[in-house]
Order: C-alpha cells, then sequence, then structure tokens
C-alpha cells in the first residue's frame, strides 16, 4: 500500500508498504530516517519514540497505515535551525550518552516532558521517563540532562 | 494481509461484517506486538482510530460514557475525578508512550486476564456497549470475559464504548509487580464502595483465566461495613475480606510469579485497599 | 571525587592541550548519538540489499531427521537458503576452542540453535520463508542440571568430549585447620542476560576481490575476522570488518551472532546481505552470564579472623564452550574475595549442559563468587557478633597480600579504604511518613501497593574485587597507530586503533592521551576496523589500560621523532605504529598458583531499601559506592560506568533472570526479562578513590567492572536486613521474601 504522511515538516510519500510494517519501520528502512532505534519493537523500552501528532508514542506500535496523513516529528527533527535543542545539548554534556541507542527516544521524551512541565521535580522526570531503558547510564546522568535542560530552556523561554 | 481503514462507525461496522477475520487495531500497544513478533497475521488489520465517535467520552446522567479509543493518557488527565480507581489503574499501564496510545477499548478487546483496566471496570459495574451492522449490545463487564484472552465480541461485532458509573464512594486500585514501573500484572485488585447502596465492588486481574469479581467479598464487605456509624474498619473485617479475595482466585504459576503469591498479595491487596477506601469514607 | 595519592602519572611538563587526560572532555560522537545521526549496526543500508533471517532449533536437545529447504526457495522474493552442508569451510567456530557449529550439525543442543539462513528481499519474505523450512526432529531428552553435568555417573554428553569444560583447583595452605566459628553455605545465582538495546546487526557486502566487507557491532575485531575467514575459507585479509555503531555490549558480542551467517548469504547471492535480530531473537542469539551454584565455608577465629575458606562453584557454560574457562578462571581465583585467608581450597567447574549457552558479561565470573562470599561474610559477621563492615575491616587485603594464587600484590589495593568510605557516607534522610505519601517514593511505586504499610529499611554493605585485562598467560596487547601532519596551519593527530567502542567511551579517552601526550588539540579517532592491528577485546576492563597505553606508547614513539610539533611544516608526516603488552601474566599450576592476573580492581557498596516485607516488594533508595580508579582519566566517563554498573548490579540482585525450564528460556522478551527502569534506580553517591598503580599508565585501573560485583550483594544484604530472610538466592523474588513458593514454576 502507499503510505503519506508529513515527517519533520516533509511531505513524505512511500510505495509498496507491507500493512504489516510499523511506522518504525517506513522511518527507519523506507525514509532513510534510522535516528528511531529498534531495541525491541514491542513498547517496552522506549527507543523509538517519536511524536505523532505532537504525542509521544513507540513509533514500533504504530501501524505503518495509521500514520497516513498524520504529522510525525523525529529525533532527526529534534534540532532548531541545524542547532541542538537544549535537551540534546544538556545530554552531551552531562554524559547522559553511553552507546547512545536509547538516546533518541529519551531525548524525544525529555522534550516532550519540559514542553508540558517546564520544571519538573526528580520524581516527575523519573515518572515521565520510566518508559525509556537504558543500560549504560544507571540513569543518574540522564537526569543531570534533563535537570539542566530544564534551567536551560527557562532562560530562553521566559 | 489487508488494511482497511473506516472513517466513520457505520463504515467500520460494515468493514468487520465484511471482513470478519479482521483483526481491529486501535492504539496497536497489543496487536503491533503480535505482528513485529511474528505471532499473528491476520488476512487484515482494521484501523479503528480514524473513527472519530469513539475518541470522547461524555456525561450521561450518572455514567461516563467512555468511546472505546478514549487513551489511557485521557483517563488519568480528564477521568480521575469521577473515575478514580480507574484513572489510578490508568496510570500503572506501561509506559507514558504506552498509555498516549493505548485505549480502554483495546484492553477489553484484548481480554487479557492482565488488563489493568478491567478490575476498575469490574468494580464500578461498567456495562461494554458492541455493536454490529445486526445492532447494538449492551454487556455486563462481569459477563464480558469468557477465557484467556477470550470475550463474547461475535466475529461482526466491534467494540464502541464502556459505560462506567462515576465513583459514588471512594475507589482504589493497587497492582503488584517485580519493578517499580512498566510491568504487567502479577495480580491486581480493585475496590469501589457505593455508600448509597450499602455495596462494596470488587475486581482480581491476572489471578484466574479472565478478571473476575470476587462476590463473596463483596457480600461479606457490604454487609459487615458500618455504613452508617462510619466506625473504624476492624482488623477481622479487613482480613477476613482479604481472605474471602484470596478465594475467589484461581490463579496459576507462570514466568511473572508463582499462584501461591498471587493469593497471598490479592490478600494484602484488598485488605490494604479497603482499609484506604473506607478511610477516605469517613472523612468524606 | 579525592585523590589520597597523587600519583606520578609519568606526564612531563609539555604544554597540555586543554581537554586531555583528567578533563571532563564531551565524546566526539555525541552530537551524532543525539541527533540520530550516528550509524549503528541495524541502521545500514546498501543498494539493492537482502534481508538475512535464522531458522532456529525450538528444542534444547534434539536430531534433525529430515531437513527440506525446497518450499522456502520456491518463495518468490527468496535468494538463498544455506544449511550446514552451505558452510564453505571450518564447520565450527569458537573464542576459545571451535565446538560451536555455524549451523546446526544433525543435532541441536541447545534451543535457539540455527538450523538454516535464509535471504530475500523484505524480511517478512525471509521469514516467511523461513517457516515454510521443513525440519523433522528426534527430540532427545535434555542435559539441564549442572550438577549432574560434573557427576561421573551421568552417562549422557553434550559432546563427546564430556561435560567437564573446565575444573580449576586451588589449593592454599591447610584448609584442615580448626576455626571457633564456622559458616556454611549454599548460594544460587540466576541466569542473567546482558540484554543490550542495539539488538545483533550488521551488513555484509560482498566485494569484487571475492571477499567480504562486514560492517558489525562486535567488541573484537580480530577475533571475529579470524572466526570469519575460517568458515568461510578465506584469507583473514579477504574478510575485512569495520565497526558499526554499537549499541552496548556488556560481553555479550564477544562471540559470533549473524558474521558468519551474512557472510554466508552475502558471498552465496552477490548481494549485500542485512540481518537484524528481534529481541526474542536477541535472547537466542548471545551468550548469558553463567547460572551459578556455590557452596562455600568459612573458618574464623573468635576475634573475627577468616581461617579458611573451602568452596565449590559450579557454573553452567550450557551447550557450546564460548569464554567458559576463562570464566572459571576469574571464579575461582577471585573466589574468597578480597581478604587475606591464609588456607584456601576451591574447586571450580565449569561444565557443557542444554541449557542456554553461557560466556561473558561484565564482572564474568566475579559477580557469581561475590554473590557466595559477600553473604558469607555477613553470616560469619552476625555469628561472631561483629559489625559487617568491622568484620570485612579486619580481613581486608591490601598491599603485600598474597592471594590464594600465590600473587603477592604489587600495588595498592585499598580495600579497607573503600569500605571505610561507604559505611561513613553520609545516610539518605529516613522515609517521611505522612498521610500522603508520594507514591513514586515507596516499593511498588504508582501501582499503589502500599502507603507505607508493612515497608522496613533495611541496610547492606558488600566489597568486591575484579581482575583487570587477560590473564593466566594469555598474550594480551593492543596496537595503535599515530599519525602527526599540518593541516590548515596547525598540527593535527589522528588515531587509527581497532578498539571497539561500545559505549564506554574510549574514543573520548584516546583523544585525551593525544592531547595531553603531544599537546596537539586536534584529534581525529579513524573508524575501528582490521586494517590496523588487534586492539583485544573491549572487555574485562582493559581498554582504556590496553588501547590507551598503546596510543600513549605511539605518542612517545611520534615524540622520540618529533620532539617538538611546532617545528612540523605543511606536507610532514609522521607516523608510528606501537603494539603494547602488559606485564605478562603466568598460567595457574596443578595447585592453583601463578600470577594470573595483572591488576586488580576494589570497590565497595553501601545499599539502603524499603522492602515491603508483607508483598515482597523492594525499593532502593540510595546506593553509596566507593571506588579505586587509579587515576580519573574523564570524570563523567569514570562516574558513568559507575552508575551504569551498580544498575545492572541492581538489576541481577532484583529482578534479572533468564528463566529457563527443562533447557527452554521462557521470558525471551522485554515484557518479561525485566531490567530497572529509571523508576528502579536510585540516587547515588559516588566517592572515587586515586591509588595510581605503578605499573599502569596513568596509574589507571580498568573502571567498567568493579561496580557491577559489590552493587548485588549489598543490595540483597539491605534486603535480608529488612526482612531477616536468608536470600540465597539471586535475583531475589517476592515469593523469596514472602515465603509463597521458594522456585517457579
Amino acid at each position: 500500500m502507499r503510505v503519506t504522511t508529513t515527517v519533520n515538516g516533509e511531505r513524505r510519500q512511500v510505495e509498496d508498504v507491507w500493512e504489516g510494517e510499523s511506522l518504525l519501520y517506513v522511518l527507519r528502512e523506507r525514509m532513510g530516517l534510522p535516528g528511531s532505534k529498534n531495541a525491541c519493537e514491542q513498547g517496552e523500552c522506549g527507543s523509538c519514540t517519536v511524536y505523532l501528532d505532537s504525542v509521544p508514542v513507540c513509533a514500533c506500535l504504530v501501524a505503518a497505515g495509521q500514520a497516513e496523513g498524520r504529522e510525525i516529528r523525529t529525533v532527526e527533527g529534534l534540532g532548531i535551525d541545524d542547532e541542538l535543542n537544549p535537551v540534546q545539548e544538556a545530554f552531551v554534556e552531562a554524559g547522559a550518552v553511553q552507546c547512545g541507542f536509547c538516546t533518541p527516544g529519551l531525548v524525544v521524551a525529555a522534550d516532550d516532558l519540559l514542553d508540558r512541565v517546564p520544571q519538573p521535580s526528580d520524581a516527575d522526570i523519573r515518572e515521565a521517563l520510566a518508559g525509556n531503558l537504558c543500560r549504560c547510564t544507571g540513569y543518574e546522568q540522564i537526569l543531570t540532562a534533563v535537570r539542566l535542560a530544564a534551567t536551560r530552556r527557562a532562560k530562553v523561554v521566559p | 494481509m489487508e488494511f482497511l481503514q473506516p472513517r466513520t462507525w457505520a463504515d467500520a461496522l460494515s468493514a468487520k461484517a465484511e471482513h470478519p477475520a479482521a483483526l481491529p487495531i486501535a492504539g496497536g500497544t497489543d496487536v503491533m506486538v503480535d505482528l513485529n513478533f511474528d505471532r499473528v497475521r491476520p488476512a487484515a488489520l482494521l484501523d479503528l482510530t480514524g473513527v472519530d465517535d469513539l475518541i470522547h467520552w461524555e456525561m450521561d446522567g450518572g455514567t461516563v460514557r467512555l468511546g472505546a479509543g478514549v487513551t489511557y493518557s485521557r483517563v488519568i488527565a480528564e477521568l480521575a475525578a469521577i473515575l478514580p480507581a480507574l484513572a489510578m489503574a490508568s496510570r500503572t499501564v506501561g509506559s507514558p508512550q504506552i498509555r498516549n496510545r493505548g485505549t480502554v477499548g483495546g484492553n477489553l478487546g484484548s481480554a487479557s486476564p492482565a488488563g489493568d483496566a478491567h478490575p476498575p471496570l469490574l468494580a464500578g459495574d461498567a456495562v461494554v456497549e458492541v455493536e454490529s451492522i445486526r445492532g447494538p449490545r449492551a454487556i455486563p463487564i462481569a459477563e464480558f470475559f469468557t477465557g484467556v484472552k477470550e470475550n463474547v465480541l461475535q466475529p461482526d461485532e466491534l467494540i464502541k464504548a464502556v459505560l462506567v458509573p462515576t465513583a459514588s464512594g471512594p475507589q482504589q486500585f493497587a497492582k503488584i509487580g517485580t519493578r517499580n514501573a512498566m510491568v504487567i500484572a502479577v495480580s491486581s485488585f480493585a475496590v469501589a464502595l457505593r455508600p448509597g447502596e450499602r455495596r462494596v465492588g470488587t475486581g482480581i486481574g491476572s489471578a484466574a483465566p479472565t478478571p473476575r469479581r470476587a462476590e463473596g467479598a463483596e457480600e461479606f464487605a457490604s454487609e459487615a461495613l458500618d455504613w452508617e456509624g462510619r466506625t473504624q474498619l476492624s482488623e477481622e473485617v479487613a482480613e477476613r475480606f482479604g481472605g474471602l479475595v484470596a478465594a475467589a482466585a484461581a490463579p496459576i504459576d507462570d514466568v511473572r510469579g508463582t499462584a501461591a503469591y498471587r493469593r497471598h498479595s490479592l490478600a494484602v491487596l484488598a485488605r490494604r485497599t479497603l482499609g484506604w477506601a473506607w478511610s477516605a469514607y469517613q472523612r468524606s | 571525587m579525592t585523590a589520597p595519592i597523587q600519583p606520578d602519572t609519568g606526564v612531563s611538563g609539555r604544554r597540555a592541550a586543554a581537554g586531555g587526560v583528567g578533563d571532563n572532555v564531551t565524546r566526539p560522537d555525541g552530537t551524532l548519538k543525539v541527533t540520530g545521526e550516528f550509524a549503528y549496526s541495524s541502521d545500514l543500508w546498501a543498494d539493492d540489499m537482502l534481508w538475512g533471517t535464522t531458522l532456529r532449533s525450538p528444542h534444547p536437545h534434539t536430531l534433525i531427521t529430515r531437513l527440506d529447504v525446497g518450499p522456502a526457495l520456491a518463495v518468490p522474493g527468496v535468494h538463498a537458503v544455506l544449511t550446514y552442508d552451505d558452510v564453505p569451510a571450518q564447520k565450527v567456530y569458537g573464542l576459545e576452542r571451535a565446538d560451536q557449529p555455524v549451523l546446526c550439525d544433525g543435532t541441536a543442543r541447545y534451543q535457539g540453535e540455527p538450523i538454516a539462513i535464509v535471504a530475500a528481499d523484505h524480511p517478512e519474505t525471509a521469514r516467511r520463508a523461513a517457516s515454510r523450512i521443513v525440519v523433522e526432529y528426534d527430540v532427545l531428552d535434555p542435559l539441564t542440571d549442572p550438577r549432574q553435568a560434573i557427576d561421573p555417573a551421568t552417562t549422557q554428553q553434550v559432546h563427546p568430549t564430556g561435560n567437564v569444560v573446565r575444573h580449576l583447583v586451588i589449593r592454599k595452605g591447610d584448609t584442615s585447620v580448626s576455626a571457633d566459628v564456622v559458616v556454611t553455605g549454599d548460594y544460587e545465582v540466576g541466569m542473567q542476560d546482558q540484554a543490550f538495546l542495539g539488538p545483533e546487526s550488521g551488513l555484509a557486502v560482498p566485494a569484487d576481490d571475492g571477499g567480504v566487507d562486514l560492517y558489525v557491532a562486535t567488541q573484537w575485531l580480530h577475533v571475529d575476522r579470524d572466526q570469519v575467514a575460517a568458515c568461510l575459507g578465506l584469507p583473514s585479509d579477504k574478510v575485512r570488518i569495520t565497526l558499526a555503531g554499537v549499541g552496548g555490549a556488556f560481553g555479550a558480542r564477544e562471540d559470533l551472532s549473524m558474521q558468519i551467517h551474512a557472510c554466508m548469504l552475502a558471498l552465496h547471492t552477490g548481494k549485500p546481505v542485512k540481518m537484524v535480530y528481534s529481541r526474542e531473537e536477541s535472547f537466542f542469539g548471545h551468550v548469558h552470564r553463567h547460572p551459578a551454584l556455590l557452596h562455600y565455608e568459612h573458618g574464623a577465629s573468635r576475634e573475627g579472623r577468616l581461617l579458611y575458606v573451602t568452596a565449590e562453584i559450579i557454573l553452567d557454560g550450557g551447550a557450546y564452550m564460548s569464554s567458559t574457562p576463562a570464566v572459571v578462571g576469574n571464579a575461582a581465583t577471585l573466589g574468597v574475595g578480597p581478604y587475606d585467608v591464609p588456607n584456601v581450597s576451591m574447586d571450580c567447574w565449569g561444565v557443557y549442559t542444554n541449557n542456554p549457552p553461557c560466556g561473558a558479561m561484565r564482572g564474568f565470573g566475579a559477580v557469581q563468587a561475590a554473590f557466595g562470599y559477600e553473604s558469607q561474610m555477613d553470616r560469619l559477621a552476625a555469628e561472631l557478633g561483629l559489625d559487617p563492615v568491622e568484620f570485612r575491616l579486619l580481613n581486608a587485603m591490601s598491599e603485600a597480600s598474597v592471594m590464594p594464587t600465590g600473587q603477592v600484590i604489587d600495588f595498592p589495593a585499598p580495600v579497607a579504604e573503600v569500605l571505610k568510605r561507604v559505611s561513613s557516607a553520609p545516610m539518605p534522610p529516613e522515609r517521611p511518613d505522612g498521610p500522603e505519601p508520594d507514591l513514586r517514593d515507596l516499593p511498588g511505586g504508582v501501582s499503589n501497593t502500599t502507603h507505607g504499610e508493612g515497608v522496613v529499611r533495611g541496610v547492606g554493605y558488600a566489597v568486591g574485587i575484579k581482575n583487570v585485562c587477560y590473564s593466566e598467560g594469555f598474550d594480551d596487547y593492543s596496537t595503535a597507530r599515530v599519525r602527526v601532519e599540518v593541516a590548515a596551519g596547525r598540527p593535527v593527530a589522528s588515531v587509527h586503533t581497532a578498539a571497539a567502542e561500545v559505549g564506554q567511551g574510549v574514543v573520548t579517552l584516546l583523544v585525551q592521551v593525544v592531547r595531553t601526550e603531544l599537546g596537539i588539540d586536534e584529534v581525529t579517532i579513524l573508524p575501528a576496523d582490521t586494517q590496523v592491528g588487534s586492539a583485544g577485546s573491549t572487555s574485562a576492563s582493559r581498554q582504556s589500560y590496553m588501547t590507551g597505553g598503546a596510543v600513549r606508547a605511539a605518542c612517545q614513539a611520534v615524540r622520540a621523532r618529533l620532539p617538538d610539533v611546532s617545528a612540523l611544516r605543511e606536507g610532514d608526516v609522521v607516523e608510528e605504529t606501537v603494539e603494547w603488552r602488559h606485564r605478562a601474566t603466568t598460567p595457574l599450576d596443578e595447585r592453583g598458583q601463578g600470577n594470573a592476573h595483572v591488576q586488580y580492581a576494589f570497590a565497595a557498596h553501601r545499599a539502603v531499601v524499603d522492602v515491603d516485607v508483607e508483598l515482597g516488594l523492594v525499593k532502593v533508595v540510595e546506593l553509596a559506592t566507593a571506588q579505586d580508579v587509579g587515576k580519573v582519566m574523564n570524570p563523567t566517563g569514570v562516574l558513568g560506568q559507575i552508575y551504569g554498573g551498580s544498575a545492572q548490579g541492581l538489576g541481577l540482585a532484583l529482578m534479572e533472570e533468564v528463566q529457563v525450564s527443562n533447557g527452554a528460556i521462557r521470558n525471551p522478551s522485554f515484557t518479561d526479562y525485566l531490567i530497572p527502569t529509571i523508576l528502579d534506580m536510585p540516587p547515588m553517591q559516588v566517592d572515587v578513590l586515586e591509588m595510581a598503580d605503578p605499573h599502569a599508565p596513568y596509574g589507571l585501573r580498568g573502571v567498567g567492572e568493579p561496580p557491577t560485583i559489590s552493587s548485588t550483594p549489598a543490595i540483597v544484604a539491605a534486603v535480608r536486613a529488612a526482612t531477616g530472610r536468608a536470600l540465597t538466592r539471586i535475583p531475589i523474588r517476592p515469593e523469596h521474601i514472602t515465603g509463597m513458593g521458594e522456585t517457579l514454576g
């Protein structure tokens, strides 16, 4: 089947999609956007988190056809005018990235959290990121990164 | 595989009548796992996310008519005050990403004994509204589940909504998992106090082939509680209530826990949640 | 961070570039990783590429009586279906001994053993084709009890060579001495999975010269190359392997997974072939941490001095050898822990069974042993009426101690110091006991299982020991090529090694080494591949030591030719390649005596937990740790290793187990194999010591593994303190805490 979506602000159309494919597969293998990661493909790890009509979801659990006509934003579309967004920047600085396989999903989930809750408590951060598994960092430097990003966003957005 | 994408409820019903083997998909949180893991290869997928009727809820007298496509995130954000146990259960579902997609209707469709929405729906006397081109049916929740991942739906029927009476008294939900987030229930329990009717509703999850009520425990507590005087809940009553809930379960050993532990944990959860609900009732 | 001893790092007074050794340099690959542009092994793509898939044995032990690939080949879009007969040359591979068939040789010895591989134009086509391969099985009884495997009376043999892979004996002194207090205990460690997030994957591209280029996530490019070349029947220079982005490793990428399969399919079809395991397949596609049965007897004097330890440890290696012999070496040599024990009798077995193959995982044998000896230390302390930390301090090994192997420690061994630091760290505040508790602070979290009822706090301590680098006489080396030239008027350096960056940050550390050694700011790390000599494995906490050491040596060689970098002119190139070795180790003799290890590293943990004793649910409130790293090369990197390693130890203590029943894995998914979430991992206090090892580059010590070793027993000790339960098996389950069924199913 054919699937037409808007991805990172661009209209994208792909052909010959098998109906059982996930949005994740379409992004990674048909649209050349492998940033969203394929760690579990069962919604347990959050590595494939993307915005679907501005709501963070696991792209592995969205059937390709369900993305028809929708707007998707992936980690590749998170930067602002080719600059890292504050969450991305903070992740690099705070050591929140090791192997980095969980990072794209975490960055999207953290970006969403700070949009909703600009000054989250640690408990808020933990509950919001509980769906993003990381095997390298023990999460401590991810918490540091989110706190840092919150501070920086507060300075930019009055 | 076909991909059916109706835009209206009527079209969805026609599609299901025409393709009874089509697998309905909403949030995809169960269906896509089965597809990704090569467990199912249905003849068709019937995508219900384009059907606008399903994604709304409305008040109808003292009842919430919850569209089958309302997500857990919205239940938490919009219904915590009037459907507290369902909102508490929704907060324990998977992760934020899952709650943004997963729906109560989908939970009913999958009919897993571990579905988190089921115990509060059982405790709250919900009614499932299903429909086919032959017409609608209203099924009391306690009659909805027929076996492990099985329900009463006919091949041409779809779940349209669930009717949940708003809480008339305190409600609680609790769930056991072996980590502090993102777990499938080892056991779960919901309790709803209905002071007006002097009744206690219950729902047990993950401890029998289907979610089920603990009827003996309901009858006992409805009788034993001092609805009028609102005196302290005695330890004996709480303990006996827990024991009756555990006795109503029919658990098995599996990778997530032993049958013995499931029973034990249900007794503890039932005792504790009744205590919390009763304290809230005393304060109200 | 604290530095009780300032090491002589050997760095002389030349102008240090900013961002050198010891500085907080950010990762060179960080920006690519946060933008999604970093190319992991599963992200690769080539024109006209095919997808490979694997058909695996559903049975842990079976003969294959019929195998017909015809129906699969008939599926449109299928380009190849290959089986054992199609393996071009050597039919078996393996890290220490080639005993594992590339494709099933007619007998499958574990559930998930690859039988056939398929290449097709879409992954779904490949899967459908694989499901059409006709296989008939004659199912055999699996041998699944490792105790049975070492019993000489057992006739069932997994391999004709017998079931015992290695039996290592260590005898020191005389364990028949009498002791005032004797404690015996039996302990069990479940099978832990590395659970890296990036599944096994890679892309094999056939080359015009008849060779193959493989882009893959691995821990050791050169042993991959050697095994792949042998099985393909190609000279090693025709198998060129480049490291693709690695989504974590933790030991699970030491053994081959899809490497030979993808190359076979690519060479057979003449097209690039991509293979990506699903999460479920990943549980069958790599080795796990050895489950262990441990029996200990400790004798101590009334005053609290350890007099003797006798121990028997059985490690279940599963169906193939992998690195079992080396894991046995570690469990045995480190098996009494970081303590002075005059008399030791240790027997450690690694065995074959029909369980899933086990091999390397962070901590590598030391993890299993530490659960045994630290449980014993707590029980002894209780018997003696001593505080568990005091008792450990009385027996802590130190510099000049003699190991059970007879090895004399000739570098700092601050065991007492790390223990003192965790025991004197400030305690976290008491649990707030208000009427409206934040559920997220309680066991069970938002699942709302308690509002404080049944919750008891417990505190536990543990200390651990780990060897760093390869051992027992292994020729352990790393190769580094450093090139200096002038670009745009400025000196620049490039570094070529085959060190596998798996997330730990060796690419950052190498930049820092070059800046410090050569005073050059601009340093490029070239992609790791087999076009340069071996760097050895990214394991055994060794890459900072070994490839850090090799790059430092190569820089020194450059400097010998070019004392003044500013004298370099446009067009000049100075390049040096160095193969660098650590001090030699020696094999163990028949009494287990020898200088088997080159370096030891130490960490201690204090765990504070809240346990709902009625429901058996645990919330770890805080972990405090102290670790000696010799020299902090990169503060953020050191902390990241300590946090992450501690989290994996927490997982083993409380939730992580590949559940195996009659040889079959019951939970091959992230739904039922649980790893800690951010709500499970508590805040940590970390105290880093820098007691330089005079034999190591910069005085550094490997950092990665020690945190995984001591966190587990510390958490278990804390849960024991809260519950009064013996808890002799990990992971602890709610059933164990509540007494509701000791074993599952």
